[in-house]
């Protein structure tokens, strides 16, 4: 897979769990060796220049990982003496951590103590403190509730306002719509790319129709069995028919579910979302590699 | 160079500052590193005791005369005996001895003042309950003694009533025991609860803290960072090393304030084979962390590693020339072994290193070979 990130760019790596996601961030910030291939950031190699890249970098894992024991002053002090922040300057980035992570007035608590949305706040202002040009955030906001994701990602969009280069995975697909560039990942390899409303436009070059019926399973099972009807799929208490022309795809599925006797309570366009896309994708993928091997 | 150096070591700080940071706020397991040497002082220099004193003794008198009374005080005096009961029969002597009431049933037959008056040969029956062989062994040194000076006393009494007052005994018996003269336990035990204790605290303490930074994924977050690993294994180690030394002058102090053991040879030298099996033991901690990947599993690995062959083949309770080779051979890679004999030397006896320089040259081999291979290890393991 080749890609390249932009200063200030929010780059979202998208994908099913075991996808690789996390392997190539851990490529990318040194925890991994990669096989083969090339890689730069900040415009140091990975492989042999880790020294310098690590320096640049910000990382903070999926797991949960400042120390629960030390209180949350001592984990920014600790993690900014690790990255040789000096004291006068730590002075200054220390208040600033705490207020952007709102963990005034909690200075003293114990990292244990914290709810799930300040520790993931925290836990950010340590992997940023030292001001690092790229931040690589794996699945920062798996196990934490949804106001907390918001603000987290309000965070993230300050972050990359200020020039900062973020690096995102996640398997929330609500959430790649604040990225500025989305990659797909499905087994190990990058499926698609671009802004989300290119993937969404990209992608979906023929209408989706949303179909609700009181025998969903009866009309499902005739619609599959068209020709004009491109993909045919179950969503919630709906169908989705993608089909050639959305005025034409309509008369047809009307024409067709009457003609068995199933009663059609509406028809009409919808706006894919990225789940769609994702879903759609991932069926080519397989499809693809079944008739390949 | 040494600029570059110096940056490094200014790495080093914040990982050992948390280190303390969060020893000292587990409150808990600092008590047990401070408080556990000091347990193990109390409870192998009280309860742990060598010594046989007040051995139960019992009595079964069948000549009943002012000689074999006499006799019997004799027993009594030494100290050694303590006297249960007066026995009536033979019988009664197995049952005493199979009910355990007493250890030692001693014998006098009758007619013992009379074969004694005419100058004849009597034969004492002295019983003991072997079971403890230790024990037992001891007691039969005792007894051997009491009867011999007894002998003594009544030939030389003998003799004087028959004219000879100058009686010179052919070979005059003076046993003097060098170092540790009133043959104290403690003297011998001090030296074996500083090995057995230093070497698991390092151990337990080191692997632990590197074990838990793997087990929480704190470890990947210091990966990621620019410190290199040897860092923060340096980092890590230097609180956990200080805290060991801690541990060590504690001992050493219990021994002496407690138990009257004082440090009869060199600090130095004594500070020097400190420092060296630290060393290796916290090559082993590290060893242990990396191929544990729980803090339980590192947990008993380390009471494992240390305890068992420290305990056994370090020549502290058990002699290791009467093992068998095979045993021999393992207890020769043993750092225990080399640390005892130079405690033992500096403490109880007072000699110098040029008594046990082959011993101090072992320690840092080991130390270096430990440290060396277990770094090496790790390093692997966080790059």
């Amino acid at each position: 897979m080749t890609f390249n990130v932009a200063r200030g760019e929010i780059l979202g790596f998208l994908g099913a769990n075991g996808a690789g996601k996390t392997t190539i961030i851990r490529m990318l910030c040194g925890l991994l060796n990669p096989t083969s291939g090339r890689a730069t950031v900040g415009g140091f190699d990975v492989a042999r220049q880790s020294e310098q890249v690590k320096c640049n970098i910000g990382y903070m894992s999926q797991k949960f990982s400042l120390y629960p024991d030390l209180t949350v002053v001592e984990n920014l002090t600790f993690f900014g003496g690790v990255y040789g922040i000096s004291i006068p300057r730590l002075r200054e980035r220390i208040p600033w951590a705490l207020e952007m992570a709102g963990l005034r007035g909690r200075e003293k608590s114990l990292t244990a103590e914290l709810s799930g949305g300040w520790r993931q706040r925290l836990a950010l202002g340590c992997a940023i403190l030292h001001e690092p040009k790229i931040v690589f955030l794996d699945e920062p906001t798996s196990g934490v509730d949804p106001v907390s994701r918001r603000s987290f990602w309000e965070l993230i969009d300050r972050l990359a306002e200020g020039g900062t280069t973020v690096f995102v995975t996640t398997h929330y697909l609500d959430e790649a719509e604040y990225c500025n560039r989305v990659m797909l990942i499905h087994a190990g390899r990058l499926i698609a790319g671009g802004s989300p409303s290119e993937l969404k436009s990209r992608t979906f070059q023929t209408p989706i129709l949303e179909v609700r019926s009181d025998r969903l399973i009866d009309a499902l099972a005739a619609l599959q069995e068209q020709p004009w009807a491109l993909e045919t799929a179950i969503f919630g208490d709906a169908l989705h028919v993608r089909v050639e022309d959305e005025a034409r795809g309509s008369e047809l599925i009307r024409t067709t579910l009457a003609g068995l006797g199933i009663a059609v309570e509406y028809i009409g366009r919808i706006v894919p979302s990225l789940q769609d896309v994702f879903i759609d994708l991932v069926e080519h993928q397989t499809k693809e590699s079944t008739r390949d091997s | 160079m040494t600029r570059k150096w110096l940056i490094r070591l200014r790495r080093v700080r914040p990982v050992a500052m948390k280190e303390v940071r969060q020893i000292l706020r587990d409150r808990r397991t600092l008590t047990v590193m401070l408080g556990f040497p000091i347990f193990m002082m109390l409870l192998f220099g009280y309860a742990l005791n060598f010594d046989v004193k007040h051995i139960p003794l019992a009595v079964l008198d069948n000549d009943q005369s002012a000689r074999s009374r006499d006799f019997v005080e004799s027993f009594l005096h030494s100290g050694y005996f303590d006297f249960v009961k007066p026995l009536a029969s033979q019988q009664e002597v197995d049952q005493t001895l199979d009910g355990g009431q007493a250890q030692v049933v001693l014998v006098v037959p009758a007619g013992f003042a009379d074969s004694l008056a005419r100058g004849s040969n009597v034969a004492v029956q002295v019983a003991v309950d072997g079971s403890n062989s230790n024990t037992a062994s001891t007691v039969i040194g005792y007894a051997g003694a009491i009867m011999q000076s007894y002998s003594e006393g009544l030939r030389t009494k003998a003799l004087s009533r028959i004219g000879r007052t100058n009686v010179a005994l052919p070979i005059d018996y003076r046993p003097r025991v060098w170092y540790n003269p009133e043959l104290k336990s403690a003297s011998f035990l001090i030296p074996g609860i500083i090995v057995q204790i230093l070497l698991l605290m390092t151990v337990i303490s080191t692997s632990l803290s590197i074990v838990r930074e793997k087990e929480r994924g704190t470890m990947e977050q210091l990966v990621v960072s620019p410190l290199n690993p040897l860092q923060v294994i340096v980092g890590k180690s230097v609180p956990y090393v200080v805290l060991s030394f801690i541990g060590a002058a504690v001992i050493v102090l219990c021994g002496w304030l407690l138990f009257g053991v004082p440090v009869k040879g060199s600090w130095f030298w004594l500070f020097v084979a400190t420092s060296s099996f630290l060393a290796g033991g916290l090559g082993l901690g590290l060893f242990i962390s990396t191929i544990s990947g729980t803090q339980r599993m590192a947990y008993q690995l380390s009471g494992l590693l240390t305890m068992l062959p420290s305990f056994l083949l370090s020549g502290w309770i058990f002699p290791l020339r009467n093992m068998p080779l095979p045993v021999r051979i393992v207890s020769y890679v043993i750092p225990a072994r080399y640390f005892l004999p130079i405690l033992r030397a500096v403490i109880v006896k007072g000699v110098g290193i040029e008594t046990f320089w082959p011993h101090m040259v072992f320690l840092v081999v080991f130390a270096l070979v430990m440290l060396i291979l277990s770094t090496g290890r790790l390093r692997r393991q966080m790059a």
